[in-house]
């Protein structure tokens, strides 16, 4: 777990009090300051620079209580860059545009596919070699899982 | 202030429906640890007449008849889902107190100029959409009010949508409501309360609250007093915020199979001394008891019957899982007897205290392992619970429950995702 321990700058800890005196010695889990010793000789140049380290989990994770993760099978979406066993992160607080990869449910199993609208209704695209497209009619209740914000692939 | 009261329905069926669209409009239950009994109904199952904790064995003909699907409890994938659902629930207030599992409150102070339904109804949608899980509100002046209003909700009375706001109420239309609510249904009245109310001509909600609270803490206890005096909208309960450390920690479970021997019992409550004392240190504290107990089935009556506990008091209270350990198994070979079909074991950490403020006895022997600890909590953390664990749990675990009918654990597992094609 990333700690920082925070003393108060310029004076040897140990003398004046803590920078909030009723909090005592503060550990700010995920917080990058000073969580090395403070050197006793130079202090370094960079310390008012650190920021915090870059997070994939952030950044993928727009919403942490909707995403979900899903896990592809086949090829239906290879068109769309999505392959056979990659991990997909899905947002159900998303409102899904004409044209979003979604995930659907279609007779109770999960499908991606890209929904499009058109006159009819909305047809969900595949974009595999042997997957054929699927029309959801009006008088068809068409449900949108979530929407996938991305399709992590692993390459090497 | 008015208070809501926010409950999942059927919340653990629905958790299941969420990946398991399948499910949807089809009778499924939920079965306690042990595949035992129903611990959670749809409402397809509610409608056939199975009551709460009907055993699955007895629900046999009727499954197959009406195709019920039956599912072991998934508690990783409930837990998960709990937490996903009272977070978004948390945006609406700055006052929430999580009840349980799948239950919360939601302090509405300084929100006399939002119109409460619309903001319960936002409550739902959100709840539904980001979660998947469909939610009931009930608004009311106090807790135990709020818990009725809910259940009103729950059961489309009062025309709710999903729903029910008493203080919109007049004074005559809330007596109407209420006299047609059994007194079981409110909030700490339990069957046997029930019993003695209705002998005494209290049957429904509002005769209740028409009784004379003053009489009723003669006659009963001061808690049901308060129950009378939260019915007439007198605040008596409020909404904590931070859970209060628990004063008393127990873990017990069925055993999967019915056990003779000493060995196997003495895995399982090594065990569930490790599960509890993993619970105690994260709340900070030790403890000054523990209670072993084992019990044969006593619904098997043509089987010769024990059951026993043993409270051992330790010199010293403790939060170290070893040290824990051997004094259960120390009480637990003096209540073993050999000849029973032991269906049941447990322990129970009682006398429970702060570990910061822990006195020292002059004659204290045993050290404890408090880096140990910290180093099995954060391994076991890391890389799931009984990674590092002490050897007398066993490796055999010929005792664990059965949980054969599991869905997977979508949102907690890499290897369990849910699938789309």
């Amino acid at each position: 777990m990333a700690c920082g321990v925070l003393t108060p700058r310029g004076q040897p800890s140990g003398h004046g009090g803590p920078v909030f005196p009723e909090a005592g010695v503060i550990h700010v889990p995920g917080c990058p300051l000073l969580a090395r010793p403070v050197p006793a000789g130079f202090p370094s140049p960079a310390t008012d620079y650190v920021e915090t380290r870059l997070s994939l989990d952030k950044h993928l994770v727009e919403h942490e209580d909707a995403t979900f993760f899903v896990r592809v099978q086949g090829n239906s979406m290879v068109g769309f860059g999505i392959h056979d066993g990659d991990l997909l992160v899905v947002d159900r607080s998303r409102d899904p545009g004409d044209r979003s990869v979604v995930i659907a449910v279609v007779d109770g199993q999960f499908m991606v596919k890209q929904a499009c609208r058109v006159p009819e209704g909305v047809l969900l695209r595949s974009s595999g070699p042997g997957h054929g497209d699927i029309l959801v009619g009006p008088e068809q209740e068409l449900a949108v899982w979530g929407v996938v914000r991305w399709a992590i692939h692993p390459v090497s | 202030m008015p208070i809501a009261l926010i409950d999942g329905n059927n919340f653990y069926v629905s958790c299941e429906r969420v990946f398991n669209p399948k499910l949807e409009g089809r009778p499924v239950v939920v079965l306690s640890n042990n595949d035992g009994c129903a611990v959670a109904r749809s409402n397809e199952v509610k409608a056939l007449g199975v009551k709460m904790g009907t055993p699955w064995f007895q629900m046999q003909d009727l499954a197959r008849q009406h195709g019920i699907t039956a599912l072991s409890s998934n508690y990783a994938l409930y837990a998960d889902m709990s937490n996903r659902m009272m977070s978004v629930l948390s945006q609406y207030s700055p006052d929430q107190e999580i009840y349980s599992i799948d239950e919360c409150f939601l302090g509405l102070d300084g929100f006399e100029n939002y119109d409460l339904v619309i903001h319960a109804q936002a409550m739902r949608s959100q709840v539904r959409r980001w979660v998947g899980i469909p939610v009931c509100v009930g608004i009311a002046e106090t807790k135990t009010l709020s818990k009725l209003a809910n259940h009103c909700a729950k059961k489309s009375l009062a025309g709710a949508d999903g729903v029910c706001d008493l203080t919109r109420l007049s004074e005559t239309e809330r007596s109407r409501l209420l006299a047609t609510i059994e007194v079981g249904e409110v909030w700490g009245i339990g069957p046997r309360l029930s019993k003695q109310l209705a002998d005494r001509g209290i049957h429904s909600v509002e005769a209740l609250r028409r009784a004379d609270p003053k009489t009723i803490r003669r006659e009963f206890s001061v808690v049901v007093e308060r129950t009378v005096l939260e019915l007439n909208a007198i605040p008596c309960l409020s909404i904590e915020n931070v859970a209060s450390a628990k004063q008393q920690i127990m873990s017990s479970r069925s055993l999967g199979n019915y056990v003779y021997d000493l060995a196997p019992l003495k895995e399982a409550v090594a065990t569930y001394v490790a599960i509890a004392a993993e619970k105690l240190r994260a709340q900070g504290s030790v403890a000054g008891m523990i209670q072993v107990y084992i019990r044969t089935n006593p619904h098997k009556e043509d089987c010769p019957q024990y059951s026993k506990g043993l409270t051992i008091p330790l010199p010293e209270p403790s939060g170290d899982t070893l040290y824990l350990t051997r004094a259960a198994l120390w009480g637990l070979r003096r209540i073993y007897r050999p000849g029973f079909a032991y269906q049941k074991a447990g322990i129970v950490l009682m006398n429970l205290s702060d570990a910061t403020n822990k006195q020292a006895s002059l004659f204290c022997t045993h050290r404890e392992n408090d880096r140990l600890m910290e180093v099995i909590d954060r391994a076991n953390a890391i890389w799931g619970r009984g990674t590092l664990r002490s050897a007398a749990t066993g490796v055999s675990k010929s005792w664990v429950m059965k949980r054969e009918k599991m869905s997977p654990q979508y949102t907690t597992h890499w290897e369990q995702l849910p699938v789309a094609i």
